[in-house]
């Protein structure tokens, strides 16, 4: 059948792509687009390794049709580093906040949305936040650590 | 089969795709139990009818009475943001925001979680509670339905073919009024209520003089418990009534046996959550 013809932006970038009307968002970006960074660790909303931003929200890209991206701004983890690592990204590294890394792009698209909205959160803030984003290998401690140090060193820069 | 995808900009169109694409159409809102059900082949629709374009299903206003429509297809994100709804519902505010992750909350309605039919929908008993009336618009133009008329059964809603849920309308209420929801889950998030329980009430010089009580997951649907509600009204919420409305609360659930909980748990538990959940309305009010 016909695809569909999209226009959107992704990564600040104007961006064109055909899609089935029924094609995940997350399908289209791995497939067509080659944007891999975002996972798919379960396709049913549970796990967050798919997610990005839909005009500045964070969404799992599994749950969003790729006709939806129609005229609005997406964001994927390509695009959190600018010249340098994104300080969340240059923390995670530094305290190994990950082991096989299937979470963790979609760990720091959740992480640096929250620390946007609220550069002060409490431990228990971050966990919630993040409740959304499962990871099997770390355990959690070190994920949430890393997120409550950029914190603090971001706001330190400040 | 062809899928097709469309996203009118008015409701109208909509009502007209909708209703074209006959039994095989389904309307998206933030999908995150649309594409769960495809996905899992338990639904393949023939058109999809995307409704966020739709200004009326996608705001908030305040009504000339002092209320407030909230259009279905607004996120739980928008929702909580809203700086007044938060203060006057706050019940509705905190169901709607237990349903999912941050990722799903940027996405999961109202609308949809009322017209996916789950009667463990969470924000449905607190819209129950609050007395929400649902504006529906179809083929043969528009209605208006209390929302716990809504539901049928486990999937199933009052809706003729080609209807299309537009908004929730709270009503003004006097001083001294809230309202709140608690679920029961057997993890602190991300899980389905075992019972959930909304209250909303008013409360004057120490005497409750409104109230209305709705309860998910103990029946096929959604449950306005009246009797719950006589059992609060007139009293001081002192422990004889709340054990009375406990008691209304537990004789309404005809719940369903399952890994999440007996039915003699979930029957226990939904008086014990009227309870809590009376009393957080009711501080919340300034009475209690
Ligand atoms: C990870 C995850 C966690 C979840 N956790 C919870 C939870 O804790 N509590 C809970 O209650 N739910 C939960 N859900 C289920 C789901 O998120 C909610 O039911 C949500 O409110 C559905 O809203 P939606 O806008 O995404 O609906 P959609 O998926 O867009 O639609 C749901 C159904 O309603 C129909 N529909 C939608 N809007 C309308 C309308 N305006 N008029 C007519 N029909 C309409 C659709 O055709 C579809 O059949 C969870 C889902 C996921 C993926
Ligand atoms: S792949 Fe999207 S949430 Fe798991
Ligand atoms: S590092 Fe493996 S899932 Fe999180």
């Amino acid at each position: 059948m016909a695809k569909l013809h999209v226009s959107t932006t992704i990564n600040g970038e104007p961006q064109e792509f055909l899609c089935d009307a029924d094609q995940s968002m997350l399908d289209v970006l791995r497939g067509p687009l080659g944007l891999t960074g975002a996972k798919e660790g379960c396709g049913t909303g549970d796990c967050g390794a798919c997610t990005i931003t839909l005009n500045g929200r964070i969404v799992c890209s599994c749950l969003m049709l790729a006709a939806e991206a129609e005229g609005q701004k997406i964001g994927t983890i390509e695009g959190m580093a600018g010249e340098d690592l994104h300080p969340l990204q240059q923390k995670f590294l530094e305290s190994a906040a990950l082991q096989c890394g299937i979470c963790t792009p979609g760990v720091l698209m959740a992480a640096r949305a929250l620390l946007e909205k609220n550069p002060d959160p409490t431990e228990h803030e971050v966990r919630f936040w993040l409740a959304g984003n499962l990871c099997r290998c770390t355990g959690y401690d070190k994920i949430i650590r890393a997120v409550m140090e950029t914190a603090a060193e971001m706001r330190a820069a400040r | 089969m062809d899928v097709h995808y469309v996203a009118p900009k008015t409701l109208d169109e909509a009502v007209r795709a909708f209703a074209a694409a006959a039994g095989t159409g389904r309307i998206l809102a933030g999908g995150t139990d649309l594409l769960v059900q495809m996905r899992n082949g338990v639904v393949s629709p023939g058109t999809i009818v995307d409704i966020k374009k739709i200004g009326e299903l996608t705001t908030i206003e305040e009504t000339k009475e002092g209320g407030f429509r909230i259009g279905a297809a607004v996120s739980g994100a928008v929702l909580r943001e809203h700086p007044k709804i938060r203060k006057v519902w706050p019940g509705v505010v905190e169901a709607t925001n237990l349903i999912g992750s941050t990722q799903v909350q940027g996405r999961a309605t109202p609308g949809g979680n009322l017209c996916n039919g789950s009667p463990a929908g969470d924000s449905v008993p607190a819209m129950v509670a609050a007395g929400a009336i649902v504006t529906i618009q179809g083929p043969n133009g528009r209605r208006e339905l209390p929302v716990e008329k809504v539901p049928k059964g486990p999937g199933r809603l009052n809706l003729e073919p080609g209807e299309i849920v537009v908004s929730f309308t709270l009503p003004s209420r006097p001083k001294g009024s809230s309202d709140a929801y608690l679920r029961m889950i057997p993890r602190t998030e991300m899980d389905i209520a075992v019972v959930g329980c909304g209250v909303s009430l008013t409360i004057d010089n120490g005497t409750c003089t409104a109230a209305r009580v709705g309860l998910g997951a103990v029946a096929p649907t959604v449950l306005l418990v009246e009797e719950a509600a006589r059992a609060l009204i007139g009293s001081k919420l002192d422990d004889a009534a709340l054990a009375k409305a406990a008691a209304a609360c537990s004789a309404a659930c005809c719940p369903i046996d399952d890994k999440r909980g007996t039915i003699a748990y979930r029957t226990k538990v939904a008086g014990v959550l009227l309870k809590r959940t009376a009393l957080i309305a009711a501080e919340r009010a300034g009475g209690k």
